[in-house]
């Protein structure tokens, strides 16, 4: 049986492992192997040592301006959007009726598909004749030029990736209801009120669930293509240059496959980096039951 | 003191309830804006104050938007690629799931865990000397770069999301199975996927979005237009027609409405697919 389930098991996972092998471990070192070249799409391949990286640190300022702007949207986008499914999953866990209808209408925006997304995004944004634009005209504000203006783009594209946190709300709420109901009780029994319960029953209960949504949030929105692709053309201004869309123009529409692979080791370690620090910070603040693990 | 509780309960309630809808007028705005624009002609979708009811009501923007570009080519090309990828997920993310669950050997853990790791790799860190690859290979505007990968382990989201289904049936059932003689193959066809089908399904449902979403495989390997996906043509449709967003609109609804009559299709499993994911992060 042993020796039975030790070939099948192998067989049978075979694709996953060639799958890792193929698609992901080797393409990740030929990326950091054609980092140190200049390869053309057309051309042959030279090796070019650390050229690349050094114009990537030193002489490429729209590269250091990506990769800011890509924190700037990868952080507030996260936290705007896990805020308003933290509390919208709370509201939605009070015993509401109709908790069907209400779920539904706040997951539908995520899963609406990026690009049509994107267009209906445009259009709600239109400075001249957008919905937005006219929802503030109608309490009194004045308009905002959104997208189309340096300062406003990145947190524009916050408040439209808001949208879509339907996808973060589901797994809060699934991890609100999985809280046994005896530990409110207690707290309740010790006199505690409302405040009580949500500090030291709802929030230490939700800790994994929360590190959960943060480590797939920043993973996702550092991925942003979308947005820039089809609605700012990294603009104004390189003001949503997000780092993916920028190693697309420098393999794409320049192509310079050599450098956008060296940017693109650049960022393979920037995740690297931030899931370490994420998963070596999570043992003092993510609550295990029966004890801390990890 | 009973009275005033039950009058604070009621208040809360109150409270609740207006947030919960004007939150949800504010998450269906978008929606209303994008249906209501489609159905206007030109003229109407320019007014100011804007208008919410179109008059008249042109659902030409429909036809006319469908027919200006091949939109039934790319339609079938992206239902041609669906069929390969849901394909190639279901059948080796379900063996690779089964391998990493109900059997038992050496490394087993060790390998998976380091598979998952694939998860925190973004896709553009990958893609150039996979495009490389493709291009020496000649599979450049062909559907293969975008199919062949989903036969290798489908990835490692949906085979976690089928491992953590697995996970909760009980093993007796296996055990039971190998006393009367059956292979592990056997197990797994007759005992695992007939009691795994709402986690197979959500993931059949996932791998639907996915590939309807995908954005920059498409923009990166096929260039024909006559190979193009709705995402793809639909984004070139953005370029052609700018201000035209009658169109536009309605372009749009008809790429939204899959997956939202997929979802209500499949809630119920949707739903518990996604509680599964979150189970253990």
């Amino acid at each position: 049986m042993r020796k039975l389930e030790l070939k099948w098991g192998i067989i049978l996972a075979l694709p996953a492992i060639l799958g890792f092998l193929i698609w992901n471990l080797g393409p990740m070192i030929a990326a950091f192997v054609i980092g140190f070249t200049d390869w053309s799409i057309a051309g042959t391949p030279n090796f070019v040592g650390l050229a690349n990286y050094k114009e990537i640190f030193f002489e490429d300022f729209i590269a250091k301006k990506s990769i800011f702007v890509t924190f700037y949207f990868a952080i507030g986008s996260v936290v705007v959007s896990m805020i308003t499914a933290f509390l919208t999953a709370l509201l939605l866990n009070q015993k509401v009726r109709a908790l069907p209808l209400f779920r539904t209408i706040f997951f539908l925006p995520s899963i609406v598909p990026a690009i049509a997304n994107a267009v209906v995004w445009l259009w709600l944004f239109n400075p001249d004749f957008g919905l937005l634009n006219y929802i503030l005209e109608v309490f009194g504000l004045s308009k905002l030029q959104w997208i189309y203006d340096e300062h406003q783009v990145i947190p524009s594209l916050i408040l439209m990736s808001a949208w879509g946190m339907g996808y973060t709300m589901m797994i809060f709420l699934a991890g609100l209801q999985g809280i046994p109901q005896q530990l409110y009780e207690a707290v309740a029994i010790d006199g505690g009120n409302w405040w009580h319960k949500f500090r030291h029953v709802t929030i230490p209960m939700m800790t994994p669930t929360i590190f959960f949504n943060l480590v797939m949030g920043l993973i996702s929105s550092f991925q942003a293509f979308a947005q820039p692709f089809l609605m700012t053309e990294g603009g104004p201004n390189y003001a949503s240059m997000f780092y993916c869309y920028y190693i697309y123009k420098n393999a794409f529409d320049y192509g310079r496959m050599g450098y956008a692979s060296a940017l693109s080791t650049i960022l393979f370690l920037i995740i690297l980096v931030l899931t370490f620090l994420i998963f070596k910070t999570s043992s003092y603040w993510v609550y295990y039951e029966g004890g801390r693990s990890r | 003191m009973k009275v005033i509780r039950s009058k604070m309960k009621t208040i809360k309630k109150i409270i609740i309830y207006l947030i919960l809808i004007s939150a949800s007028i504010s998450f269906l705005l978008p929606f209303a804006w994008l249906i209501r624009s489609s159905f206007m002609d030109i003229g109407q979708i320019f007014t100011l104050p804007p208008e919410w009811i179109p008059r008249p009501f042109y659902w030409q923007n429909y036809p006319e938007a469908l027919t200006s570009v091949p939109f039934g080519r790319y339609t079938l090309n992206t239902l041609t690629i669906l069929f390969f990828v849901e394909a190639g997920v279901l059948i080796t993310a379900t063996m690779s799931a089964f391998a990493f669950s109900r059997l038992r050997w050496k490394g087993r853990d060790k390998i998976f865990s380091i598979l998952l790791t694939s998860l925190m790799v973004p896709y553009v860190v990958t893609l150039i000397p996979t495009f490389l690859l493709w291009k020496a290979l000649k599979g450049i505007d062909t559907f293969l770069p975008l199919t062949v990968p989903a036969w290798f382990g489908g990835g490692m989201f949906n085979v976690f999301l089928l491992r953590q289904f697995f996970l909760t049936i009980p093993y007796e059932l296996d055990e039971a199975a190998y006393l009367d003689g059956a292979t592990p193959l056997q197990v797994l066809w007759k005992v695992i996927i007939p009691l795994s089908k709402p986690a197979i399904l959500t993931v059949a449902i996932f791998t639907f979005m996915s590939v309807w979403n995908d954005l920059l495989g498409p923009i990166v390997y096929l260039n024909d237009p006559d190979k193009y996906t709705l995402a793809v043509g639909l984004s070139t449709f953005v370029g052609m027609y700018t201000g035209q967003w009658n169109y536009l609109m309605a372009a749009s609804t008809v790429m939204i409405l899959p997956p939202i009559i997929l979802f209500f299709i499949g809630q119920r499993f949707f739903v518990q697919g996604i509680t599964l994911t979150g189970l253990k992060g």
